[in-house]
């Protein structure tokens, strides 16, 4: 589960990692209120979305306006307040639709004298959580780490302790800190960490990390997803989430106990785990098709399960034909096939469906199929089935 | 010979009084696996379906003799189930559960390291030497005697390879459901080296998937250490990057672990990748011929 921006720094702040004061805005007239409440010379606005790059994306609305801006003024707030709000924000990460922006952030400035990069993430490699610094921050770290990997410095986190002292001394040196500087990264980091492993975090990203003309270090930015599946002893943190940042369906679908990711072809797929689903959209393609979406309808789905995916499925209108593909181990096939008769006389199917089915109770599930005496076009194996949904297309 | 289970396995479940442990359970002993009882705690001393119930895990290896358990504890408390089994000294652990949260599996994953037990998982479909032994959700019956290990990071997928190695007449020594969550128990390269020592092994099959880097470290511990034919297949191929595709592990991020990356690590080393999911059987036939050439 991904939050804002300002959700997070206030997260740092309740475990005491440093950050710029702020204040949250959903008007104009409170943008220009933060500003004086500021009290700075300077002061910036950031539009609140789930998405990075917010700093040069633009607005669909206002092409000139970018998504972050530094105002000196509370006049000059407000204007640009006023462009932000409602308007939808497109950046390399939002995709070409973009976002609307609903929420914005207005913080004080700072005089910075160096940005760094902080990163923590599970690693499968290290076997737990690392921590990742590098000197190249507000920069594009995935660009740092494909070309000058060396530059990214990593410190395995302790499951239970967090960072000890000497390791964010190491950081601190190799960084290139000094002074203050190095007692204020070591105790960033201390609260940093036991913030990650207390939270249940599963990525926090601080880029820029800033370190001020004074020696101070405080997060200027702050991207945090939590875990997913550790959400259940974490009610407060549950309470963060902002359905108007995920897509409808998908959203839908997950309170329905279904894993399903929206994508941009016409080919509908309802598969069973999801390896199999990855595989199935990879033939897909590999046949000349375009799979319009991931569904996994999971290992014991049930009967109303399994109807529910095939309506989110059948209301993207970018479906034009559907593939079913069923391995049954604990998922039975007649239970799928019951689902999808329900589905004719519930939902009503105007696109050509390709099954394949195979596994638990399939001689069944194949013989309701056939008494059904729906125009469905049975597949024997994975090959076929990709074909003969793509086939469908053009017919 | 087989690797981690076979007929004389003894077998205990952990959460043998839910639904869906019950259920895996009796499957398990129409299997022919020797299910020798469960654990739920709090339920100790009563009888479920013939199997007898202990409160501990301790209780359980002392009075059955289990060399192996089968976890269908829900996510809260499965990590310590994998805990508890460890300090019974259960040597082959398999956790099925889904939905663990990671750091929990990050402290397990610390324990389990220095131990003499095997964990299993989680988040998988199990483990099944045919004809002998099945511990998990697999549907045996697709399942055929033979001598191809696979093992696979994914569920269904790897059913599907069975069917599709057990159709063309190739028979499995022993296929391990490793597990789609970030932190699992046992990596490819652990069962590699089990596969390579095992006399009734002749040929390997890998199913990967996209994210994280354990199919590159596999293709270069093959290069190195196994002399056995190995395929493999790689999910996620057309999956756009930065989309979290079900398991907690297939996420691309920032151009590492991408399809491309670990197709071409190994092919380096040797293995015969398989182009479509629909070809994970036959390029397994490839790889066996071209190794016997």
């Amino acid at each position: 589960m991904k939050i804002h921006e300002y959700q997070a720094k206030q997260l740092f702040r309740e475990a005491q990692v440093p950050v710029p004061q702020g204040i949250v805005a959903k008007t104009p007239a409170e943008a220009a209120a933060a500003f004086k409440q500021l009290g700075g010379a300077i002061a910036v606005v950031k539009s609140q979305i789930h998405a990075g790059g917010r700093g040069k994306g633009t607005f669909k609305e206002h092409p000139q306006q970018r998504g972050v801006v530094l105002v000196r003024s509370a006049e000059e707030a407000e204007q640009n307040a006023a462009r932000m709000l409602g308007s939808v924000l497109v950046t390399k990460q939002t995709g070409e639709e973009g976002k609307q922006v609903q929420t914005l952030l207005v913080e004080q400035g700072l005089d910075i004298a160096r940005e760094l990069y902080m990163g923590i993430v599970v690693d499968r490699e290290f076997g737990g959580p690392v921590l990742m610094m590098s000197t190249e921050g507000g920069m594009e770290i995935e660009e740092v780490a494909a070309h000058s990997p060396e530059k990214i410095l990593k410190e395995p986190v302790d499951i239970d302790y967090g960072l000890f002292a000497y390791q964010a001394r190491n950081l601190a040196f190799k960084l290139g800190l000094e002074g203050n500087q190095i007692k204020n990264l070591e105790l960033f980091l201390n609260k940093m960490c036991k913030f990650f492993l207390a939270s249940d975090s599963s990525m926090v990203e601080v880029n820029p990390l800033v370190v001020t003309k004074s020696g101070d270090i405080l997060a200027l930015d702050g991207k945090v997803s939590f875990d997913d599946n550790a959400l259940f002893r974490h009610e407060k943190l549950k309470a963060l989430r902002d359905l108007s940042e995920e897509n409808p369906f998908e959203v839908e679908a997950g309170d329905w106990g279904l894993s399903f990711v929206k994508l941009e072809g016409n080919i509908g797929c309802l598969v069973n785990g999801a390896g199999l689903a990855m595989s199935t959209m990879d033939l897909i393609k590999l046949h000349g098709g375009l799979p319009a979406n991931f569904l996994d309808v999971g290992g014991g789905a049930k009967v109303d399960q399994v109807t529910k995916a095939f309506q989110i499925i059948l209301s993207d209108k970018n479906v034009k034909a559907v593939l079913v593909n069923i391995f049954g181990g604990i998922m039975k096939c007649d239970t799928i096939v019951e689902a999808l008769l329900g589905a004719y006389e519930k939902v009503g199917f105007n696109v050509p469906l390709v099954v394949r089915l195979e596994g638990t109770n399939v001689e069944m599930a194949r013989e309701m199929l056939a008494k059904s005496g729906r125009p469905i076009i049975s597949a024997t194996d994975l090959t076929d089935a990709a074909k003969k949904v793509v086939a469908s297309l053009k017919a | 010979m087989s690797i981690l289970v076979n007929k004389d396995t003894r077998v205990i479940c952990q959460g043998i009084t839910g639904k869906t442990g019950l259920f895996h359970s009796q499957k398990c002993r129409e299997y022919g696996t020797q299910m020798v009882g469960g654990v739920t705690p709090g339920k100790g001393g009563t009888e479920i379906d013939g199997f007898p119930v202990f409160n501990t895990v301790e209780e359980a290896v002392r009075k059955t003799g289990a060399n192996a358990t089968m976890i269908f504890v829900p996510p809260p408390g499965a990590a310590d189930a994998i805990l508890e089994a460890e300090a019974a000294g259960i040597p082959v652990i398999i956790a099925i559960t889904e939905g663990t949260p990671v750091l929990d599996m990050v402290r397990v994953h610390r324990r389990i390291q220095h131990s003499k037990s095997r964990l299993i998982g989680p988040n998988c479909p199990g483990v099944i030497t045919p004809g002998q032994c099945k511990i998990g959700i697999m549907p045996g019956y697709i399942h055929k005697p033979g001598g191809v290990g696979l093992m696979s990071r994914s569920g269904t997928l790897t059913y599907e390879a069975v069917w599709q190695l057990s159709n063309l007449g190739l028979g499995q020594s022993t296929c391990v459901g490793l597990g789609g969550d970030p932190i699992v128990g046992t990596s490819f390269i652990d069962c590699l080296k089990m596969f390579q020592d095992d006399p009734q092994t002749e040929a390997i099959l890998m199913m990967g998937e996209i994210g994280g880097n354990a199919e590159e470290k596999a293709a270069a511990y093959i290069k190195q250490h196994v002399t056995k034919p190995v395929a493999a297949f790689i999910a996620g191929r057309t999956a756009p990057p930065g989309k979290r595709m079900g398991h907690a592990g297939a996420i691309i991020s920032g151009g590492a672990g991408t399809a491309a990356d670990k197709v071409a690590a190994l092919e380096a080393a040797g293995v015969v990748v398989a182009e479509s999911p629909a070809d994970m059987g036959t390029a397994m036939q490839r790889a066996i011929k071209n190794k016997r050439r």
